[in-house]
């Protein structure tokens, strides 16, 4: 080969990558008002048509309610079926397919009173057999399902009359009402069949606002609306999910006009959608997610068995410096397991500003004392120096890590960070419980009850309970708030227990994300509460002269 | 030349046997069950789900139990149900994957091989010219370029800024009511952009290669007879040199020939085309186990038939070797 490269040409070889590189951030750079102004006229009055295209990141997998256990997919049947109940947009409950329910006075009973109206997407009515089929669908060992556990608890379900559903409880159970909000499965087209074999995996039949199109397997799935959904038919025509897996392509797809929705990430929402010809176009959207992050403890380990050690790395850890530097200012400060907002959360509980001074007094007091000046403690002979794990994949607990590693140095804690792929990161060191802290995240469930989580007894291989956190009262809290069914008498429970988990840090709450949906202008009626943008789906509309897809 | 290509494909089965023995022992070592996507980190999940998808699944056996079953099944071509929630055929999963994929790297491989080889060839000929040093600078910053950031920069100005080409995906929307030749328009256009990213990182390769086999033909003594003897130019390289610098490339074809069914998973994400480098990873994720080791048998029959045309090819195209 005689192509070696020497002086001169070398200094020619970088003018001509330097130009490359010149041109290329120059066609990318000039971008702003590019955008074709939308047509804006006066009348945005309520009209029928068009069709939004949504984008989401992952494929569905199957579209049978009690076998849709990934994101992708509830969010489908989610629009195709029902649940018995629903909540509505402050996140308490409405009925859907029932018109009303009523709660025995022991807390063991609920009765359904069906609606009389409904039909399925084939024609079929819909009538309590349907439930009573999903019922024992759920509790079938055969069934593949996640959910299982809920419906177990029932000790006597019966349909008393094709318009009347009844369960009966051994004992009441508060997460039992959540329950019914599943998506209900037809009887006439289940019954007798191999659940796991069945066409309904992906060609779906319900009762819902949308009837299923068409699914072409990774690249989109379309919905109808259903002209006789009974409780009138949503305004647009048509959704399309397009899975984009890639969130810049996803940006890219949006500004070029091939989407109308997408959840944007923080990056996206604060620094590339600022421009005036982006809003021209579309609305964002920001409300606190169903989720948060913590740093959790192995309450196994002796160095964090004395509750003032957790507090001093509280203490030393700014929750606001990580909001502002993961999730640049997008997301608030967790205090507790449940979504501000919420009727659960409770805002009134101790909290950890950052002041680095009192966690070194409190380290001090508990006898971690720096010797030998290297600016780790040491206590006995041992220095106070610990590994974090995190999972592979997920940047913003990363990003968090390294906050908290530089935040605990200055305090005198030395901190390893180690990022290790999931399966291993389960199987090798949170099951069997080698690990000292971890950074991991919960999505917060709309009922409260947390016992997998927070009771003593979930303490075992593969439960939830992995820290070892074990607290007699809210052992008692726990049991205690699944056993009672009203708002009002479960709120004091849970905002108890809240104040109990922030005075024992036995997670160091670190912060909740914002969902940042973004919609392409032309839809109209969009209304942002606690619950999210998406509640009141089926009232979105876009005025006649502004439709885009008029087939 | 019948018994040659018979004891070939009579050496193939053993080694598909290897090659299907390690990889599902190497496959199953690996942390992680099936199951987790349910079971795992789970609040609503129930114990005894995961046990109950074990015996389903099979994977309670001893591994070598499973790895019979599993060949057992082979042998009658089925690859088994997929393991992911959706349980379908590994067959079908495969299929409506692989046209895309297909098209795709084959479109691409004729875009590499038209520019490669004039490219190469008229590199060789005007060795150290203008030509020569552009093209190979070219061809390397192409080939040293990250494709998916090349991708997305193409995107974001082909797409989104001038309009030209659509950003990702291989359909528009209202694909199905165009008729059947603005289908195919449609498609080749939303083709475009990948085609020519999958080309750009190859031609380096590509283009190298013919050229230092033009350099190595052309200072052959037949050559200089066929000047000597007065023929243009033209009919010296084109006829005399191009025939033989081309022989090589039957190998490298050959070998290009698992390659074809093989999809990369950033490029497919970037372009969110539903192909089957992402399946392959999504397999993988999950502990497809039946999914993954469809793919890889697969993947594994193609190289091997890869390699045995190219020595066919070979043995046809060059009569010294068919006759050693």
């Amino acid at each position: 080969m005689r192509w070696c490269i020497h002086g001169l040409q070398r200094a020619l070889l970088q003018v001509c990558l330097g130009c490359i590189c010149l041109l290329l951030i120059l066609l990318s750079g000039c971008r702003e008002g590019e955008f074709v102004p939308p047509e804006r006229g006066e009348d945005t009055s309520v009209a029928y048509g068009d069709t939004i295209i949504m984008g989401t990141i992952g494929d569905a997998s199957n579209l049978i309610p009690p076998l849709a256990s990934d994101a992708s997919s509830s969010t489908i049947t989610g629009h195709v079926y029902n649940g018995l109940i629903r909540y509505d947009k402050n996140m308490r409950f409405e009925g859907d397919l029932a018109e009303s329910w009523e709660i025995a006075e022991d807390g063991r009973e609920i009765t359904f009173h069906l609606r009389k109206d409904v039909t399925w997407h084939d024609g079929e009515p819909f009538t309590s057999a349907d439930v009573l089929f999903t019922y024992k669908l759920m509790v079938d060992p055969d069934t593949p399902t996640a959910y299982a556990e809920r419906y177990k608890q029932v000790e006597q379900a019966s349909a008393p009359d094709p318009y009347t559903f009844k369960v009966r409880y051994a004992q009441p159970l508060a997460p039992a009402l959540v329950s019914w909000a599943m998506g209900i499965c037809p009887k006439h087209l289940l019954e007798g069949k191999d659940i796991t074999t069945s066409e309904l995996a992906r060609n779906p039949v319900g009762t819902g606002p949308f009837r299923f199109v068409k699914w072409d397997p990774g690249e989109q799935i379309v919905l109808e609306r259903n002209e006789d959904y009974f409780e009138g038919a949503p305004y647009i025509k048509r959704i399309v999910y397009r899975i984009v897996p890639d969130t810049t392509t996803m940006f890219l797809e949006l500004q070029s006009g091939g989407l109308d929705y997408m959840g944007l990430t923080p990056l996206q929402y604060a620094r590339q959608t600022d421009t005036p010809a982006f809003k021209r176009r579309f609305n964002k959207y920001r409300y606190p997610a169903f989720a948060y992050t913590y740093l959790g403890y192995n309450l196994r380990k002796p160095m964090f068995q004395d509750i003032r050690v957790r507090h001093a790395i509280a203490y030393a850890i700014d929750k606001q410096e990580i909001v502002d530097g993961v999730l640049l200012g997008l997301g608030q400060p967790a205090t507790g397991p449940y979504k501000p907002g919420s009727w659960p959360y409770n805002a009134d509980v101790p909290r950890y500003p950052y002041a680095p001074d009192k966690a070194r007094d409190l380290l001090h007091e508990v006898g971690w004392k720096d010797v030998d000046g290297d600016g780790v403690r040491e206590k006995d002979g041992h220095r106070f120096a610990f590994t974090i794990l995190t999972n592979q994949g997920n940047d913003q607990r990363i990003k968090a890590g390294e906050i908290i590693q530089r935040r605990l140095q200055e305090v005198g804690i030395e901190i390893k960070l180690r990022v290790i792929e999931w399966a291993s990161f389960l199987k090798e060191f949170i099951h069997p419980g080698k690990f000292d802290a971890t950074i991991l995240g919960w999505t917060v469930p709309v009922d409260p009850d947390g016992y997998n989580i927070w009771h003593s007894s979930k303490t075992g291989p593969r439960e939830l309970n992995f820290i070892a956190y074990n607290n007699p009262e809210v052992d008692r809290l726990l049991e205690q708030g699944r056993r009672v069914l009203s708002i009002e008498e479960r709120r004091p429970i849970y905002h108890r227990l809240q104040e109990i988990l922030a005075r024992d840090q036995p997670y160091t709450f670190l912060y909740v994300p914002d969902s940042l949906p973004v919609v392409a202008r032309r839809f109209y009626g969009i209304e942002e509460t606690p619950a999210g943008i998406m509640h009141n789906f089926n009232e979105w509309y876009v005025p006649e002269e502004q439709q885009k897809y008029k087939r | 030349m019948l018994i040659f290509v018979i004891r070939k494909l009579l050496q193939m089965v053993p080694l598909l046997l290897g090659i299907t023995l390690i990889s599902f022992v190497v496959i199953h070592l690996a942390p992680g069950d099936p199951t987790d996507l349910q079971t795992e980190m789970n609040p609503e999940a129930g114990a005894e789900l995961e046990e109950r998808l074990r015996t389903e699944y099979g994977l309670d056996e001893p591994l070598m139990v499973q790895y019979g079953t599993w060949l057992k099944r082979l042998v009658h071509l089925d690859f088994g149900r997929s393991f992911s929630q959706d349980r379908r055929p590994v067959w079908d999963k495969i299929m409506e994957r692989l046209p895309i994929t297909l098209l795709i790297n084959l479109l691409s491989m004729g875009l590499i091989i038209l520019t490669a080889v004039p490219l190469g060839v008229i590199s060789a000929v005007k060795r150290d010219s203008w030509f020569d040093r552009t093209t190979t600078l070219l061809v390397f910053v192409g080939f040293a370029a990250p494709s998916f950031w090349l991708a997305l920069l193409l995107m974001d100005w082909l797409g989104v800024y001038l309009g030209l080409v659509p950003v990702s995906g291989i359909k528009s929307f209202g694909h199905e009511y165009l008729s059947a030749w603005e289908q195919i328009l449609d498609i080749g256009h939303h083709l475009i952009l990948p085609v020519f990213i999958s080309a750009v990182g190859g031609l380096a390769g590509f283009s190298r290669y013919m050229r230092s086999n033009m350099l190595d033909v052309i200072r052959q003594d037949y050559i200089l007879t066929a000047r000597a003897k007065g023929l243009p130019e033209r009919v010296v390289i084109g006829k005399h040199a191009l025939r033989n610098a081309l022989l090589p490339l039957i190998t490298i074809l050959g070998l290009a020939v698992p390659g074809l069914i093989g999809g990369s998973v950033i490029f497919e994400s970037i372009f969110a085309i539903p192909g089957m480098g992402k399946l392959f990873y999504d397999g993988v994720m999950m502990r497809d186990y039946p999914l993954i080791m469809g793919i890889l048998v697969i993947g594994a029959v193609m190289t091997l038939v890869g390699n045995m045309l190219a020595d066919v090819g070979y043995a046809l195209a060059d009569p010294r070797i068919r006759k050693g």
